[in-house]
């Protein structure tokens, strides 16, 4: 099974011209799903890669930085078939047009996916545009000259020619009918270990987010959310507010306050005077009710089928064993470090936008429907993002910028308190999981049956993962509860839960059949890999390469005296990773010492942010997993900031040791894959030091004392 | 509202302000010295750390009116020209994802490094743990900081 792309008609995705001031203008179409299609000799570029004549070389990009790395990741792409030094090539962030830029949202992984292609292909084209415009001032065949360092050379004759000379007369050659693209074993730039761009600013203090925004006339505003899930705006007395010395004004639209200052102090001092009366829902939601609801919806039937192969009621009725276990999984706060905020400043008739936006062109659709000002009118720019999650996927807080600006006639930048966000964000959701499954009296694992309920409307699962393909009647059902608590994408949407659980049920199952877990999951792949139960989306040898690589890499079954091992894999965004977590309990507590990583993501582009990405997903995915809890008590949110919303800390966290598998595949996703199957590896080796089975979420509410 | 006399990163500033404004906001949005993030404002998270004559504390804690005539050090002033050991080993090691928390991270380590150069990896641990990243670069600080510790022994 391949899963390269398609190969381009380079025709028709590569438009060459002269820039208007001067030098080599080579406009291309990002590629993503469904566009190919779309592509034509009159296609409008909506990127581009630029060589001016002084040699520097820029390349305009539409994703929005969050810390996964692109800003160093596209330079790399673009200076290895260009050969030009990746420091080289300047990185501009392009104004939000939806037109022009598509995915332009930071979400699902995709940046360097949905890229790769194109870039190296731009790449490589400017590469041979430039060759020939040397070859031809000296009279060689382009075939005798070489590049690097930005400069093409005539190694015979010893002459050279830098980029910058050449880009005026290659821009008005024609484009060649076909570039070779370097072969991967050729690469010398991608794969190594590269240092992100804005260090050198974070580290300083120099770099710019959102909050950090001030322009002329511009107030702070505050953000009064309701403070319990599902209230409505009552009556608001301002009084108070209003006499707090810098408060300008107080504004309200519907659910929603906003305390306007000449500084975030008096913006926050003005809303703790603020007097506010609040509507409740029908019914207070509580975490208690939502249990029920889910246990119910279970006890009475299938809901939603999400994946059906056999017959799961038969094959469990014909089993010699059934196997049962339930799993509890609490709400979660993304809790990104930088606070919620946004700028907004409304005109008559514009307005601008500015801020940490993962989907800025929805930000400019809202900002568009609650102005009745045409989107073309309203300029959209986002900001580095000091953390999404997934959070700064919802356009709540664009909403209260808009809102704030339009009532206040004035330019605001908002900012929501951390216990806004902590009271009223957008949670991970909760649920619960049933599994069964059917053992026949060969003893081989014959039905596997997932019932599930949660809050989202087509449950919080992932129902086409291993070991589905492994086991001939294999169910998947949802049940959909409404709620008041609003739920979002969390990293590694229902992936960050369901990794957890089905690795950890897997287990469960293996451990009542006497199988070692890394043989079982073995057995049950070669399963897959020969006769596979109904359609299945995963490449079955690339998920046991990453178990198998974990184990070796661990030394799988010997682990330090005093310690535990514990396994799981997990295949996401087109990514395959398996890990090994070494762990021990003592009086209870456990200590993660060490988690083993082996990634199969393809073709890997920045390995210092590859990296990182890994070390920080295990991070989150065992911390979340580990304390992670956001219970809700007679309506509200009942962990409102990070005294009782606990994080892990630097002295919880693991030493990571990651490896990636050499692939020739393209690369694929990994922002979020190495977060998924860190909790089950670190739950499965809590189960081998205590003999505890971790059912419910977070680890920190079982006792693992006996 | 109170005038108060500051010496922020060796520079003498005179701010208006009311005297219960917390350090970080006088900081960021009077004096417009936005590397001192604001996060938790509990003193929960430490993203918000500065020196206080050379000795960390959360700013979204103290008050402006405990701050008058002593010396404060802000991640803008940590280094001259960003070449503090530890700004140098966070670039080496490539220490940042989202980057919001590392101003905090990084005033708290060179906090620990004055106190102790060459710390352990425990009281490295025992020492940042009030440093809170949602990204998850922990083991990349841990490695920063014992690298500075080791460069400036060398020095």
């Amino acid at each position: 099974m391949s899963l390269h792309p398609p190969p381009l008609n380079r025709r028709a995705f590569l438009k060459l011209s002269t820039a208007a001031s001067g030098g080599l203008l080579l406009g291309f179409r990002w590629l993503s799903a469904g566009t190919t299609s779309a592509a034509s000799v009159n296609f409008k570029p909506n990127a581009f890669l630029s060589i001016a004549p002084s040699g520097q070389v820029t390349l305009l990009s539409q994703n929005p930085e969050v810390g996964q790395g692109i800003k160093t990741a596209f330079p790399m792409i673009i200076g290895e078939e260009l050969d030009v030094a990746w420091q080289d090539v300047k990185i501009e962030p392009a104004p939000l047009d939806t037109n022009q830029y598509e995915r332009q949202v930071t979400a699902g992984s995709g940046a360097v996916r949905s890229s790769y292609s194109i870039l190296r292909e731009a790449g490589a084209s400017a590469r041979a545009l430039l060759v020939s415009a040397a070859a031809k001032e000296w009279g060689v065949k382009p075939a005798t000259c070489t590049t690097a360092n930005s400069t093409v050379t005539h190694p015979p004759t010893g002459r050279t020619l830098s980029y910058g000379q050449l880009a005026n007369s290659a821009s008005k050659l024609p484009l060649p009918a076909s570039v070779e693209l370097k072969d991967s074993s050729k690469f010398t730039l991608l794969g190594t270990r590269v240092g992100g761009t804005d260090v050198p600013k974070i580290v300083t203090g120099e770099q710019r987010y959102g909050i950090d925004t001030k322009k002329p006339g511009m107030l702070y505003g505050a953000i009064v959310n309701p403070p319990l899930h599902g209230q409505k705006l009552g009556n608001v007395d301002d009084t108070a507010a209003l006499k707090v010395a810098g408060v300008v004004k107080v504004v309200s639209w519907p659910d929603k306050v906003a305390v306007l200052a000449t500084n975030t102090y008096a913006a926050f001092k003005g809303q703790e005077a603020l007097k506010i009366t609040w509507q409740d829902p029908k019914v207070r939601e509580s975490s208690d009710r939502l249990s029920q609801a889910f246990a119910d919806a279970i006890a009475n039937g299938t809901g939603e089928t999400r994946r059906k192969v056999g017959d799961v009621e038969r094959a469990l009725g014909q089993a010699d064993r059934v196997i049962e276990a339930t799993y509890d999984v609490p709400f979660l706060p993304h809790a990104p470090m930088e606070p919620i905020n946004m700028y907004a400043d409304v005109k008559a008739d514009s307005a601008h936008l500015l801020g940490p936006m993962q989907t800025p062109a929805n930000g400019r659709r809202i900002a568009s429907r609650i102005l009745g000002i045409p989107e073309e009118n309203i300029t959209v720019e986002i900001t580095r993002i000091g953390g999404g999650f997934g959070r700064r996927l919802k356009i709540d807080f664009v909403q209260d910028a808009v809102q704030a600006s339009r009532l206040a006639g004035a330019p605001v930048n908002i900012v929501w308190k951390r216990e806004e966000d902590m009271i009223s964000g957008n949670f991970r959701p909760a649920g619960l999981y049933h599994y069964r499954a059917g053992i026949d009296a060969q003893g081989r694992l014959t039905a596997w049956h997932l019932n599930s309920a949660s809050i989202t409307s087509r449950g919080a699962v992932v129902p086409n993962n291993f070991p589905n393909g492994a086991i001939p009647h294999f169910q998947v059902d949802t049940h959909h509860i409404r709620s008041e608590v609003s739920t979002g994408a969390w990293r590694s949407p229902n992936h960050n839960v369901c990794a957890l659980l089905d690795e950890s049920f897997l287990e469960e199952v293996g451990h009542a059949l006497g199988k070692e877990p890394l043989a079982f999951r073995l057995e049950l792949l070669r399963q897959v890999e020969s006769a596979p139960f109904g359609k299945v989306d995963y490449e079955p040898t690339r998920l046991r390469g990453v178990l198998e690589a974990a184990a070796e890499m661990a030394d799988w079954g010997n682990p330090p005296a005093g310690r535990s091992h514990g396994i799981a894999a997990h295949y996401s965004h087109h990514s395959y990773v398996g890990q090994v977590a070494e762990v021990s309990v003592t009086d209870g507590n456990i200590t993660v010492h060490k988690v083993y990583c082996a990634v199969d993501c393809g073709q890997v582009i920045n390995l210092s942010s590859a990296e990182n990405q890994c070390e920080g997903g295990i991070v989150d995915g065992i911390g979340a997993a580990w304390f992670g809890d956001m219970p809700i008590v007679e309506g509200a949110s009942a962990n409102t900031n990070f005294h009782t919303y606990r994080l892990i800390r630097m002295s919880e966290a693991p030493e990571v040791v990651t490896r990636f598998l050499q692939t020739d595949s393209p690369p694929t996703g990994l922002g979020e894959p190495a977060l998924p199957p860190a909790s089950a590896a670190v739950a499965n080796a809590v189960f081998a030091a205590t003999g505890v089975r971790i059912r419910k979420l977070p680890f920190i509410q079982n006792d693992l004392s006996a | 509202m109170a005038q108060f006399s500051l010496n922020i990163n060796g520079k003498a500033r005179t701010v208006e302000a009311d005297p219960t404004m917390p350090l970080l906001w006088v900081l960021r949005d009077l004096l417009d010295l936005t590397g001192t993030k604001y996060s938790c404002g509990m003193g929960q998270c430490g993203t918000c750390t500065v020196h206080l004559n050379g000795a960390p504390i959360r700013s979204c804690m103290f008050p402006i009116s405990g701050a008058s005539n002593q010396s404060i050090t802000t991640i803008e002033g940590l280094s001259e020209n960003g070449d503090h050991p530890l700004q140098l080993a966070w670039k080496e090691v490539d220490v940042p994802q989202c980057g919001y928390c590392q101003p905090g991270q990084l005033m708290t380590a060179a906090a620990l490094l004055k106190s102790n150069p060459h710390p352990s990896p425990e009281e490295i641990d025992a020492n940042m743990t009030g440093n809170i990243c949602r990204c998850g670069t922990y083991q990349r600080i841990r490695t920063a900081i014992q690298l500075a510790a080791k460069q400036g022994a060398e020095k």
